[in-house]
């Protein structure tokens, strides 16, 4: 080389195209452009953002077949709970009128709260162990024990010794994380899509667990109002119309049975309570088949009457049930 | 010789591994959802920093911080081998290293031998020893167990628990968690530059050991004629200690690399011999270190002149039960966020700039993301600082022997946004979850004629002040989506006697 041409760069020159080389850029390019075209008018939408459709459900009825020859309401005294949840059973038809063998089986008692058995602001552990037990020995597959807290979850499950009751008895406990919610159509006056917790989706029959308790606004929190623990999203909105709201509720969560724990009793200061001092002892269990006519019934306990109480005549005008427990068949036993 | 040797090596390994595992095992078992978990701040009691910067602030080494003494004592003796064998930070960093840092031979020589910057880390230690002294605890910002805690505390749980592995029943979220991530990152990320950066330039617990290994007869030995000087002692050094030189006693974690890796059995781990090579003191000038004390000094008159949570009563200030006096607090938080790890309802938030800059990061009661469980009493049992006493579910709540409960403030109706005072609309949500008994929230029955003229009955809420315990329950379920229609402000919390509204007391 030259000094001369030394001092200037040296120049990189590309390699000239082929017509086969061309050829092929410009087919593979062609091919990228009708991709992109294809695709891009496969995928425009009007929608700025798109949103998978969630799938609805709806819930089904858990009731089992009526029967002339049972009572409607049976209503147990006594000292030890596990015999009057047998004396219940046994009035209404037993077990094995509710419970089939390979059932799957929900128990809703009320676990809204941080407390203790004592201070009666939970359905008492010892109902709902009972309860998941004679589920266990009628057959039932699996029981299940759920409700949606509105304290930490964990702790209520603890400290109102549910957890350890219901595992004792062979049930399971299912907490509902924020991925257990199912949009549901409740079909209701007020209430209509509210995520709900999918367990209610999975079993075959339901159990209702209340307890029966003081509650400022809507006077009392018994059977119907306990459907509240099912849902999910910003639920306590329901609290500006609560009675409408509550037989929404009633009417779309149609139980097996209801089984209502009256033996401690909140009777202010609800539905939280924390002092002794509001509760009583009334040893009573509420069991039955119609909803309306147990809280009516369980209204006795609380020192109220069924015209203080609105939702109770919603219910029956809505065909829920009849406020006049006093024109059903039933029975009425101490053991 | 040389067969025992490389055993020391092996021996941090273990060392380092359990005590990281043993610190994420820890973390994990925090974990009170079925109110089963162990309350363990073990880690945080074996911290120096903490313990001296705490006796500082306040004159007390606090229960379990006497553990410290674990660390102070060996060190003494065996030299600063605490960031090698047993700090978790200091175990990430040299994973992270291993992982990040080019080790061709040439560049680790490069970025493992001493440089000046190493001094910073003692003007930091100074710095957070002097504002002790003054009665601040900021210690906490740059102690790597605090600051290790924190990180995966408000970041790193919360995002693994994002991407499906189950660490919480309910997603936490935390305020300002994606700064806490960033700095975290940014420290790991250094590695990729210099191994070990965070613990040789910035650790002021290192500076802390550092100081404290000064004195020690134990060491890193080189003896001069059987040394080649072929550097490889360089290669895997994690203090930046210069064993291929003068050996710097401070800047020494005893990770014993140098003395598996050199070839020539020169290296070991004693007493100096006669032909061991010399040390070098700490590189520190007393010049350059009394203008960082001066200048940390100049700023106490600023800070008391500053609006914090500290000079001021602010509203929004609203601390974990059981918590000191606001100036006491400050003397004692870490910043760890121990209490945010294992507060139930995630209430507890990390603060930004609410309580004025000198009380970042610590524990705020925000009632919208949670509120304070009426019998939960965890965070004063995980405070290893005592900052949050350790109180019994009985004196939280007021039950005998005690006869008034733990205020943390007051809550106020905003009689604009409630909806039966404001819109005519029943609610009374915050009635219905108040945990008092009797209901601090109570409400007048009254019968109005609404806007279409139709006579509504409603229950219009109210508040008595002194059955107010603050738990913030009535903000965090109230159905008036932003800002809440009832809201805790701190005012009546029971630990200030200044920040109170009320003539009489309570009953």
């Amino acid at each position: 080389m030259s000094q001369h041409s030394e001092k200037k760069t040296p120049q990189k020159v590309q390699a000239t195209w082929s017509r086969r080389r061309f050829v092929e850029r410009m087919g593979v390019l062609a091919g990228v452009s009708t991709v992109l075209a294809a695709g891009g008018l496969w995928i425009r939408g009007s929608e700025p953002v798109r949103h998978r459709q969630e799938e609805i459900f709806k819930l089904k009825d858990f009731r089992v077949p009526e029967s002339s020859r049972h009572p409607i309401l049976a209503i147990v005294h006594g000292n030890h709970v596990e015999s009057m949840v047998r004396e219940a059973f046994n009035t209404l038809g037993g077990v094995e009128r509710f419970i089939q063998k390979g059932d799957r089986v929900l128990l809703k008692p009320n676990v809204g709260w941080d407390r203790l058995p004592e201070q009666a602001a939970n359905t008492g552990p010892e109902l709902v162990a009972s309860v998941a037990r004679l589920c266990r020995e009628a057959g039932a597959s699996r029981v299940w024990v759920t409700d949606v807290s509105l304290n930490d979850p964990g702790r209520c499950f603890v400290r109102s010794g549910i957890e350890q009751a219901a595992q004792q008895a062979g049930a399971h406990v299912f907490l509902p994380g924020k991925d257990d919610f199912r949009a549901t159509d409740m079909g209701g006056k007020l209430l209509k899509v509210w995520p709900v917790n999918r367990l209610f989706h999975q079993v075959d029959k339901v159990i209702n667990l209340p307890i029966v308790k003081h509650h400022s606004l809507s006077g009392c929190t018994l059977a119907m109002k306990n459907w509240y623990g099912i849902i999910g999203g910003r639920r306590n909105q329901l609290h500006q119309d609560i009675h409408t709201s509550i037989v929404d509720l009633a009417a779309a969560v149609r139980p097996t049975l209801t089984i209502m724990d009256a033996t401690r009793v909140l009777k202010a200061n609800g539905p939280t309570g924390g002092s002794l001092d509001d509760v009583v002892h009334h040893e009573t269990i509420l069991a039955g088949l119609d909803e309306v006519a147990l809280d009516s019934l369980a209204l006795g306990h609380l020192d109220l009457t069924p015209d203080k109480i609105p939702f109770l005549a919603l219910a029956e005008a809505r065909g829920l049930g009849r406020v006049r427990w006093q024109d059903l068949n039933r029975s009425e036993t101490r053991v | 010789m040389k067969r025992t040797i490389p055993g020391l090596r092996t021996l941090r390994r273990l060392y380092a591994t359990f005590f990281l595992l043993l610190f994420l095992l820890l973390l994990f078992a925090g974990d009170f959802s079925r109110m089963q978990g162990y309350d363990i701040p073990l880690f945080l009691e074996l911290d120096p920093l903490v313990a001296f910067s705490g006796f500082l602030t306040s004159v007390t080494v606090y229960k379990g911080m006497i553990l410290s003494l674990a660390v102070v004592i060996p060190t003494l003796f065996l030299g600063r081998f605490f960031c090698s064998w047993v700090c978790p930070l200091g175990s990430l960093h040299h994973v992270t290293g291993l992982g990040l840092f080019t080790h061709r031979p040439s560049a680790s020589h490069a970025a493992n031998s001493y440089k000046p910057m190493f001094r910073w880390k003692y003007h930091l230690l100074t710095f957070f020893l002097i504002v002790s002294l003054l009665g601040g605890m900021q210690a906490g910002l740059l102690d790597p167990i605090a600051l290790l805690f924190r990180s995966l505390t408000v970041a790193v749980l919360p995002m693994l628990d994002g991407l499906g592995l189950s660490v919480y029943p309910r997603t936490p979220v935390f305020q300002g968690g994606l700064l806490i991530a960033t700095l975290f990152l940014l420290i790991l990320a250094a590695n990729r530059f210099m191994p070990r950066f965070w613990c040789r330039v910035l650790c002021p617990l290192g500076a802390l050991l550092g100081i404290l290994s000064r004195f020690a007869p134990l060491g890193i030995q080189r003896d001069v004629d059987l040394c080649s000087h072929c550097n490889r002692c360089l290669h895997h050094c994690q203090g930046g200690c210069d064993p291929h030189a003068a050996w710097r006693k401070s800047e020494c974690h005893l990770c014993m690399n140098c003395i598996a890796d050199c070839p020539e059995g020169a290296l070991r781990y004693g007493l100096p011999k006669s032909r061991s090579s010399i040390h070098l003191p700490l590189d520190l000038n007393r010049r350059r270190l009394l203008e960082t004390a001066a200048a940390s000094l100049v700023m106490l008159p600023f800070m008391r002149r500053s609006l914090s949570s500290v000079t001021t009563d602010l509203p929004t200030i609203i601390r974990p039960p059981g918590s000191l006096a606001e100036e006491d607090f400050a003397k004692r938080c870490i910043k760890c966020a121990a209490c945010m790890r294992i507060c139930p309802t995630n209430a507890l938030q990390p603060t930004l700039l609410e309580g004025g800059w000198e009380g970042i990061w610590t524990p705020i009661l925000i009632p919208r993301v949670g509120y304070c469980e009426h019998h939960c009493v965890l965070c004063g049992r995980v405070c290893p600082t005592g900052a949050i006493r350790a109180i019994a579910v009985n004196e939280k709540i007021g039950q005998k022997p005690f006869d008034t409960p733990i205020r943390l403030g007051t809550a106020f109706f905003d009689r604009g946004r409630c909806l039966p005072w404001a819109m005519d609309i029943p609610c009374i949500v915050c009635e219905e979850v108040c945990p008092t008994s009797p209901k601090a929230i109570w409400y007048r029955l009254i019968t109005i004629s609404n806007r279409d003229g139709v006579s509504v009955t409603l229950k219009q809420p109210y508040l008595k002040p002194d059955l107010c315990i603050g738990c913030g329950i009535c903000e965090n379920k109230c159905p008036v989506g932003g800002e809440a229609a009832i809201r805790v402000s701190s005012i009546g919390e029971s630990r200030s006697t200044t920040n109170r509204m009320l003539l009489k007391a309570s009953p």
